[in-house]
């Protein structure tokens, strides 16, 4: 679990974050959303610490992330696991490579006990005869695959997703979400995605967090958001016509079954 | 930014590379595909700059040493310490920081740009130790080893050149090379190896390092890296020459 409590972050006079507070449970999917400058980003920089937060505390399971000493944050570290929005996956190694290195790092395994682990988890992530393949030579889609594998390679606890559909074709969307929601489920860590996506909050958004302007305007579920009767969410999540009929459209059925 | 706050990060990046590695092993591997990467890497353009400079410095020396009253070893000896005073240590680095440089900013920019840096700080490696203090150290042992390959390169050339032209003898080259031969000139030319090193490294891995934005940002890094290591090479160049000789 992970406990943010009042958290706030200014680039010179500009507050990018201000005054968030949340709780992410384990074994669930809690999505960030907002619209673009809204401060999603800087919010999980934050939390995985790429940047100091200037006020605030974020606490993995109790445990102050932002007072603890660099020995005591490196450990932590070994226990999150990110996928990054274009995957961020080293160019000159192979997919097997990229995936082995944070076992390379951190573990003391035979070479034999670290290949194993790496056909584990890309067998666990569908991607099957792309070992000796450069990221150069793999689709989008199977980068952010080898991203989730190298991610949870070293079955963290966190698991941080920046925009994992970002460039996807909607069908490969969906099978990413899919991915990540069933290893958040099985392996119960405490995942948190970063998303722009419709497709994403209704399938996987256990816990759904609307940042407007750096601030946390809304919380709850995929199952509340469409009853939202928040003015600026329903603005950002039915910005087209097509959806505003939709959710009217429910609404009424709705009402009907009522 | 101004000079100093660059100056400041620049030092605080430095100091920041001083930690315990997170796997010896890891790190080595590193270590030495960067040598790699530096050393033979680098070792074709040293050797063709060296052969030609020697040559040049030999047919140059002759053309204004018109006099008959001096003797042609002379022109020997004139070769031999500008070689190793000068040629093999400073222009074998300013090319170096062109080769080497330039590729150390846009590997790190790029790295920086692509969230790779980002992605190894997440998994608790401290980028600084990892990613370039094995650049600085590969340096500090592979471009000492190019400019010793310069001097003796150059040198040769300018055998080769002054001989084939018929402007002096083997003899005679052989002879002035011997003749007045101060050892501190070598150690000179070691000591402006290793301070041109920690420049042509550390400077550009400062520059790729906190390069933000995409790749003309990389290109410009590169392009400043390059610029800002030749100027503090050329700096450091005098600096030394006023001190030590």
């Amino acid at each position: 679990m992970i406990e943010i409590k009042n958290l706030r972050k200014v680039f010179g006079d500009k507050v990018v974050i201000d005054d968030v507070s949340a709780v992410m449970e384990a074994g669930k999917a809690n999505l960030i959303i907002g619209a673009s400058g809204s401060g999603k980003t800087v919010f999980m920089k934050c939390l995985v610490g790429l940047f100091e937060p200037d006020a605030g505390h974020i606490l993995y399971n109790g445990h102050d992330f932002v007072e603890m000493p660099d020995d005591e944050r490196k450990e932590l570290r070994q226990q999150i696991g990110m996928l990054f929005q274009g995957s961020a996956l080293f160019d000159s190694q192979t997919v097997e490579q990229n995936v082995m290195f944070p076992l390379d790092m951190f573990t003391k395994m035979t070479h034999t006990e670290k290949l194993k682990r790496v056909n584990e988890v890309l067998d666990r992530v569908n991607l099957v005869d792309a070992n000796r393949k450069y990221p150069a030579e793999i689709s989008g889609g199977m980068k952010k695959r080898v991203g989730i594998a190298r991610a949870i390679v070293l079955n963290p606890k966190y698991l941080f997703c920046d925009e994992p559909n970002s460039g996807l074709d909607p069908q490969t969307s969906l099978v990413i979400d899919k991915l990540i929601y069933e290893v958040t489920k099985d392996f119960n860590m405490t995942t948190v995605i970063n998303t722009h996506d419709m497709n994403s909050l209704m399938e996987i958004g256990d816990h759904i967090i609307y940042m407007y302007k750096g601030e946390k305007e809304w919380e709850g579920s995929n199952q509340e958001i469409i009853y939202s009767k928040n003015e600026k969410l329903n603005d950002f999540i039915f910005a087209s016509e097509f959806l505003r009929d939709a959710k009217e459209k429910r609404m009424m059925e709705a009402g009907e079954k009522r | 930014m101004t000079f100093f706050n660059h100056f400041g990060r620049y030092l605080l990046m430095i100091k920041g590379m001083f930690t315990k590695p997170e796997n010896w092993r890891m790190y080595w591997k590193e270590l030495m595909h960067q040598c790699n990467d530096i050393g033979i890497g680098s070792l074709g353009i040293v050797v063709i700059v060296a052969l030609f400079i020697g040559a040049v410095s030999t047919l140059q020396t002759a053309y204004q040493l018109v006099s008959n009253l001096i003797p042609k070893s002379t022109i020997a000896q004139i070769v031999r310490d500008t070689v190793i005073l000068e040629f093999a240590p400073t222009i074998t680095c300013v090319v170096l920081a062109g080769v080497v440089g330039s590729k150390i900013a846009s590997e790190l920019g790029n790295m920086r740009v692509s969230e790779q840096i980002d992605a190894l700080e997440i998994m608790g490696i401290n980028t600084k130790a990892y990613l370039i203090m094995p650049k600085i150290i590969a340096s500090f042992l592979m471009i000492p080893v190019l400019v010793v390959i310069a001097g003796v390169l150059g040198i040769w050339g300018g055998r080769m050149a002054g001989v084939l032209s018929g402007i002096l003898s083997p003899e005679e080259f052989d002879g002035g090379l011997l003749s007045g031969f101060i050892q501190f000139n070598v150690a000179f030319a070691l000591i402006k190896a290793y301070t041109f090193a920690f420049i042509i490294s550390s400077i550009p891995a400062y520059f790729g390092y906190y390069v933000s934005g995409g790749a003309l940002e990389i290109g410009k890094a590169s392009t400043t890296a390059v610029v800002t290591s030749c100027i503090m090479i050329l700096f450091a160049d005098y600096i030394l020459a006023a001190l030590l000789l």
